[in-house]
């Protein structure tokens, strides 16, 4: 007797916990294997870029803490970047290490996300997460001693910082910098040997390099094919040609892959930080005399940052007037999920969450 | 050996289970349970004097059902969920209406009821603030030139209706005067005060200009 077998198509999300947000996911099934996928997303949309037409380039720095809203410095940093580029403002030396200070601790963060969440959509529930997330918690002190704030952080301006760091920040960022290699290690040595997420993550999500260049994936995935392109090396911006740090890449472009090299980059970026606070001006201004109105020339300019996801850019088209006339924003988590389809298809029901999880995406960064 | 690594990895689990600084990634609040040992110490008794003197909090404490509040560690430059506000301080020039990127605050004045005998001031008939609808971003402490409005500290503003979260004129003033050092180094300069505790802030204590003196205004109108 033989069975009649059809192909079923499930929908994933949009309120599915595991979908990091809310992401709709239609994948067509062949029992357990993957057939196809159709991601649908657009549920988190609030146009983010046609509201910076109508806000001042100050105003529109608290809406760029709302796209990436786990990496919210580095939002900033992107954005201040292209604004200064654009009207042409200096910023002070000692802002821009405090800028790399910060937004190194952010991409630790946002790493320490990434790989708590990738352990738990793997089945580790919430032990490492909670590991993850402590780390997290101690470097969002740190912050809200920078801006008061933990997650909207609305940090930088177009010509520097806010304010200066408060005098009690240096000896708890010593703390925190001292603490995290440990803290690291202690997390590798949970999950990095361990055969279960060998075997679940070896091999699995496989991107080659040439598929990852095709998609213009960014950032850790890219890294972790096997390019070596990082933007704090190959463009540096801000202070990071006075620093030395080395850029890890990956072999096989695998989840496990992805997962070391984030954990590497994390102690990169400890190093930064480490040499940043070592090199730092003494006092100095940290804001260069921008207006608040700030009327822009008439122009554009495209600004990208290496953030933690990838290559975080900013285009911005000036008609003189103090608002932008169009505000575009390069996600890399949106453009990192262009080859989900190449991950996915040919893989098994119980791989495509963990797939999913290890392109760390923020859905208010793909929808904006 | 296959399967080491996960003994290695639940000996992590063990070490973080049992070391004293790493056991807790969840604290309590707003309030924490506590024991006969610390309920005394905090009264500052030793445990026995306290069951004798008191002795239906230390048989709460005893079966676990005494909890005292609990406050998480908070920097001074939080920017709460509150305003402060000097009105003498506040000459209703709408900067931070005009600074705001959602356009919630609402300044009517009225210049015809200024004496003018005083100054230019105008006298502020409406300043409403929706906090239904604020980020809480501070542009508008920022953009405050006479250092009137001041980020909070305080956190817990939740009301049962959208109509109590617009803060008027009135609450604003009766709103307690805790300015966060947010945006205001003035502030952290001063060691006596801390928005967390001790006392409040009072209207000439938050300035950020000194006044200039005579010879400093002189020299720099020379200057011009």
């Amino acid at each position: 007797m033989t069975i009649k077998t059809e192909p079923v198509t499930i929908n994933l999300g949009p309120q599915h916990p595991s979908t990091h947000g809310v992401f709709r996911l239609r994948v067509t099934f062949d029992g357990e294997v993957v057939l196809d996928v159709e991601p649908v997303f657009g549920y988190l949309h609030r146009g983010s870029e046609k509201l910076a037409e109508s806000r001042t380039y100050v105003q529109i720095v608290t809406l760029t803490d709302r796209m990436d809203y786990i990496a919210s410095m580095s939002n900033n940093l992107a954005y201040v970047r292209a604004v200064e580029k654009l009207a042409g403002i200096d910023v002070p030396e000692r802002a821009q290490y405090i800028r790399v200070i910060s937004a190194e601790l952010q991409r630790i963060a946002s790493h320490m996300m990434a790989t708590g969440f990738l352990l738990n959509d793997l089945g580790a529930f919430a032990t490492p997460l909670m590991y993850c997330f402590r780390e997290r918690e101690r470097i969002l002190d740190l912050f809200e001693m920078l801006c008061g704030a933990r997650i909207t952080l609305s940090y930088m301006r177009p010509g520097g910082l806010l304010q200066d760091a408060p005098p009690d920040f240096w000896p708890a960022l010593d703390r925190v910098v001292k603490d995290l290699p440990a803290s690291i290690d202690e997390l590798e040595q949970l999950i990095t040997g361990n055969e279960i997420v060998l075997t679940r993550t070896r091999n699995v999500g496989t991107l080659t390099a040439e598929q990852a260049i095709d998609n213009s994936v960014s950032g850790p995935m890219l890294r972790a094919a096997g390019v070596q392109w990082d933007l704090r090396k190959a463009d540096p911006y801000e202070v990071y040609d006075r620093l030395e740090f080395d850029v890890p890449i990956g072999a096989d472009g695998d989840n496990f892959d992805r997962y070391v090299v984030r954990i590497q980059e994390m102690r990169e970026s400890v190093r930064i930080i480490e040499q940043c606070v070592r090199q730092m001006p003494e006092g100095g201004p940290v804001r260069s005399p921008a207006p608040f109105f700030i009327r822009a020339p008439e122009g554009d300019a495209y600004s990208a940052v290496e953030g933690p996801k990838g290559e975080l850019g900013f285009y911005i088209v000036s008609d003189g007037g103090i608002a932008p006339y169009r505000c575009k924003v390069r996600a890399p988590s949106f453009i990192n999920l262009t080859p989900l389809r190449e991950m996915l298809v040919g893989g098994k029901m119980g791989d495509l969450i963990t797939t999913f999880g290890s392109v760390d995406i923020v859905l208010g960064e793909v929808d904006r | 050996m296959y399967g080491l690594a996960l003994f290695k990895g639940l000996g992590v689990t063990m070490k973080n289970l049992v070391s004293p600084g790493r056991m807790f990634t969840v604290h309590q609040y707003p309030d924490r349970k506590i024991g006969l040992m610390g309920l005394a110490r905090m009264n500052g008794q030793n445990p026995l004097t306290f069951t004798f003197r008191q002795p239906a909090e230390a048989m709460k404490a005893l079966v676990g059902l005494a909890s005292v509040r609990d406050r998480q560690y908070q920097h001074p430059r939080f920017r709460g969920e509150e305003f402060s506000w000097y009105e003498n301080r506040c000459t209703g020039c709408a900067s931070c209406a005009k600074y705001c990127p959602l356009g919630i605050i609402k300044i009517v004045t009225d210049p015809a009821k200024t004496d003018l005998q005083e100054g230019d001031k105008y006298f502020l008939e409406v300043f409403d603030i929706d906090i239904g609808r604020c980020m809480f971003c501070g542009l508008c402490v920022e953009a405050c030139p006479y250092d009137a409005l001041h980020m909070g500290s305080g956190f817990e503003e939740g009301r049962y209706s959208r109509a109590e979260l617009v803060i008027d004129k009135a609450k604003l003033v009766a709103s307690p005067k805790r300015p966060s050092h947010w945006f205001r180094p003035q502030l952290a300069a001063r060691d006596a005060y801390n928005p967390l505790e001790g006392d409040e802030a009072d209207s000439h204590d938050v300035h950020r200009h000194e006044k200039p003196s005579l010879s400093q205004q002189r020299s720099r109108w020379g200057q011009r």
